[in-house]
């Protein structure tokens, strides 16, 4: 009896937690916001045995459950997109996010099962209670090896901070898209490069199998 | 007999990239000679593939970390006296008293440079090279090249490269064994730390090529600007 009672004491006590700790994610300034999400996604990491070994599967949850709900997607995929993103119809529009989302969430998720001895310095911060859309420069350091500067957007949203762009060295993520969806728009319209992210994603997809 | 599968191997991907090319059929301004380019590119790729990459996998496998660190660190402290003089020649008289601090530092408390005092102490290591003084001087940029083993650059940094490798800080040491020996080091050094980086462009890019090159391109603008490149918001 007293040890279900502490079982229950100890489900309530987690999830009095989870829901505080989320509630105040939404509060968050937007630098607090990333050391916590990426401190939260690290320490997965670091202790994940599976992670370590390239599961791109169990990445991908990690991904979706604590990076997402704090990304932009739309705003990212229309930043990649660039002025052609008008041009798109809705459903177009929402195609295109979907797929752009599959594509990064991948290359994240590639990225972080080669995170080992890195280290995340985050550089000061500073900004003004009426800004809504802001950068946070952090600096990734490895010993022996220059560090790489990775700055993000975050802009604010009526439910809290959210990134729309993250520059690795200097270059933005996703602008780095836009040259190529560029030509492929010339060459094949919205749906052609609706098709080529399709294809991408799914032979990916299969190569994992 | 390996050596002649690769060569094939490497003449099927040429005609390969060809053949994409005629199908695409739009070209990017910048890239004048994306034909040639991509040719070059796929040796590269197979080179770095067959030879570099392995090489680097087993240097990690072997060494230890501190040790790697040891002799990126010793290397590094020679190419701080090029960064140093290219600081000096653009003019940035801070920039270049700072890289000399570094070298007098980590030479002498770094134990010859093995370890990196000068960071720890605020001194931080600047990229710099004789492409970004011609660029500060005001020399374009220039057509994109891919250079055979040396990778993507512009026409001026391509050229550039030359004077880079001539000055190299390795020159200083006069047994030519040793000097090539500390040059190959720092190629196998400089790509250990890149590993896995091919896997996150095997993921991100549709066309790695072109994925790669606008990366590099934009990554120059930055090194040029010293971090901050002028924006260019085009309109979403």
């Amino acid at each position: 009896m007293k040890g279900l009672s502490m079982k229950f004491l100890k489900a309530c006590v987690a999830l009095l937690a989870t829901v505080s700790l989320s509630v105040s994610a939404n509060d968050l300034a937007p630098d607090a916001l990333i050391k916590q999400v990426s401190d939260e996604v690290l320490q997965i990491v670091r202790n994940d045995k599976a992670i370590q070994a390239g599961d791109m599967k169990r990445i991908s949850e990690v991904v979706d459950s604590k990076m997402l709900p704090n990304v932009n997607f739309q705003r990212m995929t229309s930043l990649a997109v660039g002025r052609d993103w008008r041009t798109a119809t809705p459903q177009q529009q929402a195609d295109l996010s979907a797929e752009f989302k599959t594509l990064l969430i991948r290359s994240y998720a590639g990225a972080l099962s080669n995170y080992r001895d890195q280290q995340i310095v985050f550089k000061p911060f500073k900004m003004k209670p009426e800004e809504t859309d802001v950068l946070v420069r952090t600096e990734v350091r490895q010993p022996g090896a220059q560090p790489v500067a990775i700055d993000y957007n975050v802009m604010k949203m009526p439910e809290g901070w959210k990134i729309y762009d993250v520059a690795v060295a200097g270059v933005s993520l996703v602008t780095n898209y836009r040259d190529e969806f560029g030509r492929e728009i010339r060459a094949n319209g919205i749906d052609g490069l609706i098709k080529t992210l399709r294809d991408k994603n799914r032979s990916a997809e299969q190569a994992k199998k | 007999m390996m050596l002649r599968r690769c060569l094939s191997v490497l003449v099927l991907l040429v005609g390969l990239n060809g053949v994409a090319m005629a199908q695409e059929g739009l070209r990017d301004p910048r890239d004048p000679w994306e034909k040639f380019n991509r040719g070059v590119y796929a040796f590269n790729d197979a080179a770095d593939t067959y030879v570099l990459k392995p090489v680097a996998e087993t240097y990690v496998a072997v060494t230890p970390l501190p040790a790697r660190t040891w002799v990126a660190n010793f290397l590094g402290n020679f190419g701080d006296t090029w960064i140093a003089f290219n600081n000096l020649l653009q003019g940035k008289f801070g920039d270049a008293a700072s890289d000399v601090g570094r070298i007098l530092v980590n030479s002498t408390v770094g134990i010859l440079g093995t370890f990196d005092v000068a960071s720890e102490m605020g001194l931080e290591k600047h990229d710099e090279d004789f492409g970004q003084t011609l660029a500060v001087w005001g020399v374009g940029g220039g057509p994109f090249v891919e250079v055979p083993l040396f990778g993507p650059r512009t026409l001026r940094d391509g050229a550039a490269l030359f004077v880079d490798k001539y000055v190299d800080p390795f020159r200083i040491i006069d047994r030519v064994a040793v000097r090539n020996t500390m040059a190959g080091m720092q190629i196998v050094s400089d790509r250990s730390f890149l590993l896995g980086a091919e896997t996150v462009l095997d993921n991100a890019a549709l066309d790695k090529y072109a994925y790669r090159r606008d990366f590099y391109l934009k990554r120059r603008t930055y090194l040029i600007y010293d971090g901050n490149p002028p924006r260019d918001d085009e309109e979403e």
